[in-house]
């Protein structure tokens, strides 16, 4: 049984090995510490000269990343916690983000940056949020969503091997522990997996009939919403299925469309605040693709702050609980 | 690569300064017509320090620009007519249209008009140059206004750290768009660099030949091996921050003005040897931008998403 954060130490093991243009930096990265998360466990051992230490220079070690991007090398940088991108969003909106199409394609970035996002871990306001969302949208930054479905390995070496352009890839710090689903021994679910790269999944439970509500969620909440559906077949008979895309942005919803299109009923499920967020953009899609008889609720955080004591961050957070009842409440 | 002739002489020196003064005061004519759209920051008065500077470039170095970035791409070796066009939106700009004034990658030039972000993009640069053991040095220009963003001094701390070869040029031009220097900064500029275990060397910057004296021992030093080393040219932009947005005391600039860069360095040329480099730029100047107006504007069709979507 894989963890999600064996994959990942795996994958960036086999990143490094695989072409010497790759290099890994990040602060606590070395060994015997490994990082923060223990993604990097083994790897300054092994390649003591491509993995950096790094000072604690959020900014500067992201605009490390893209000056050794454009001069050839396939660098791959660890923001320790994702609340510090917030540190390093002018390097990756005004820099990373816009060179390569400033340029006319003149120049290239393949930049990963990777970070634990998420709480449920009691780290308080600022090392628990979820803050992709302010970087969704931003032209030329590609935003992917790790996921415990089929190989994470496959999606960070997808960045960093395949990918020319920048990166941001999140993880959500409480799928790191879990074990990984394959596709081929995925229990009680079918998984189909669509497109290549960055896929996206289709989850239903195996031999359940057809699904009366599509859910819709990526990164840990699609750990949550497949709670939620073994509750709701086997606690209520309310059949459903999970969509989980891989690639935030830029997001087309072809593979959600096709299943809304038949059920009309999607529940979007996102841990970032509710207001402006993931959920209201496929809310927004969904209704311009498929403008009658459609019901879309989300289940988001709180627009609070992330508390510290376990009782209330669990308030603020979404939960299966409240997956259940939204999809409940879309079905009435 | 590069199609500079890095020739040092008296004249050449002389023509491409000129260059870059007849190019910007030709441009700056042209606002008030509204032949331009957008913005522009001139380097007007600081030619020299990009020229100087510059000379001690080999065969694949890297320049790092900023917002003022013009005399860079000029004494770096870039078109002209492809800057021109840049200016005016064309298709045959250096970036077809999409960067303009500001925001310039060609070849192993790279300007971006943020502040402060770029510095660390140099530092990357040098350390995949080092890596790759391919010798290059990353010339890196910033200015006075520029040393209040933070990431400069992650920069400098890394650039130190890992002994970087990698160039700090910073221009002190006095004022930051229209504030001055002293109402900016606290302390001392060289002693930043000093704290990091960078070597600085500070100089009253108005002489190209000068300029290039010094720039040479630090570039040598910094291509054997000895770690990022800064020059502070102590400088004076003759035109305002953008275009009209001067608001300095006259007095004050007629001053530096008496201290012009091209002047002195003119003073050493036969003045035949003078009239014709006069005439010669004026004229490439003029074709230029006669040129560029001629070229057409990008297409509305030539927009393309950065990235592909997902499915």
């Amino acid at each position: 049984m894989t963890t999600v954060r064996e994959a990942m130490n795996e994958s960036l093991e086999a990143c490094l090995r695989e072409s010497s243009e790759v290099y890994f930096l990040g602060e606590d990265i070395l060994d015997p510490y490994g990082g923060a998360f223990k993604l990097a466990v083994g790897l300054s051992t092994q390649f003591p000269e491509r993995v950096v230490t790094t000072p604690v220079s959020e900014a500067g070690i992201v605009g490390v990343g893209i000056g050794m991007a454009l001069r050839g090398l396939r660098p791959v940088v660890e923001i320790m916690f994702g609340d510090f991108i917030a540190l390093a969003a002018d390097q990756l909106i005004n820099h990373a983000a816009k060179i390569r199409w400033m340029s006319g394609d003149a120049a290239r970035i393949p930049l990963v940056v990777r970070t634990p996002m998420g709480g449920g871990r009691g780290y308080g306001p600022t090392h628990s949020q979820t803050l992709e969302k302010h970087f969704l949208g931003a032209p030329g930054l590609r935003v992917v969503a790790v996921s415990d479905v089929d190989d994470p390995g496959a999606l960070l070496h997808q960045a960093v091997i395949h990918d020319d352009d920048p990166v941001l890839l999140v993880e959500h710090k409480l799928l790191y522990p879990g074990t990984i689903l394959p596709l081929d021994e995925a229990g009680e679910f079918d998984i189909v997996r669509q497109g290549a790269g960055y896929p996206t999944y289709l989850l239903r439970l195996r031999g359940s009939p057809e699904p009366k509500l599509t859910m819709a969620a990526y990164g840990y909440m699609a750990v949550l919403a497949r709670k939620a559906m073994r509750d709701l077949a086997y606690e209520k008979e309310i059949f459903t299925e999970l969509i989980v895309p891989t690639q935030l942005s830029p997001f087309k919803l072809d593979n959600l469309c096709r299943r809304a299109s038949r059920t009309r009923r999607v529940l979007a499920i996102e841990e970032g605040t509710r207001t402006m967020g993931w959920g209201a953009e496929v809310s927004a899609r969904l209704h311009e693709a498929l403008p009658s008889s459609l019901w879309v609720g989300r289940v988001a955080a709180l627009d609070m702050p992330i508390p510290a004591s376990a009782p209330i961050e669990m308030e603020v957070l979404p939960s299966v609980a409240r997956i259940k009842n939204m999809a409940q409440e879309l079905l009435v | 690569m590069r199609m500079k002739n890095n020739s040092r002489n008296d004249a050449d020196q002389y023509r491409e300064m000129l260059r870059i003064r007849l190019f910007e005061e030709r441009l700056l004519e042209m606002f008030p017509s509204g032949q331009i759209y957008g913005t522009t920051h001139t380097y007007i008065g600081q030619e020299a320090n990009a020229v100087g500077v510059l000379a001690t470039m080999q065969a694949g170095d890297v320049v790092v620009s900023n917002h003022r970035c013009h005399g860079h791409f000029l004494a770096y070796g870039g078109s002209m007519q492809a800057l021109a066009a840049e200016l005016l939106g064309r298709k045959t700009g250096i970036c077809g249209g999409r960067g303009g004034s500001q925001h310039i990658k060609w070849e192993n030039f790279f300007a971006n008009g943020v502040l402060g972000g770029t510095v660390p993009i140099a530092v990357g640069m040098a350390y995949a140059e080092n890596a790759m053991k391919r010798d290059a040095l990353v010339y890196t220009f910033i200015g006075d206004g520029t040393l209040g963003e933070g990431v400069v001094y992650e920069s400098l701390n890394m650039a130190s750290l890992w002994k970087l070869p990698i160039f700090f040029i910073v221009e002190n031009n006095r004022y930051a768009q229209s504030t001055p220097v002293e109402l900016n900064l606290a302390g001392d500029m060289r002693a930043r660099f000093e704290a990091f275990g960078i070597t600085a060397t500070e100089h009253e910057a108005c002489d190209v030949l000068e300029i290039m004296q010094l720039a040479e021992g630090i570039s040598n030093s910094i291509r054997t091996g000895n770690g990022p080393q800064a020059l502070i040219l102590h400088t004076y932009r003759f035109a305002p921050h953008s275009k009209g947005d001067d608001t300095r005391d006259p007095d004050e600039i007629a001053r530096y003005r008496a201290r012009d860069p091209l002047q002195k360095h003119a003073a050493r040329l036969q003045q035949k040897v003078k009239d014709e480099i006069e005439t010669a730029v004026a004229g490439e100047v003029e074709l230029a931008y006669l040129r560029a107006e001629n070229d057409p504007f990008p297409a509305a069709e030539s927009l393309a998403l950065p990235l592909e979507e997902s499915s």
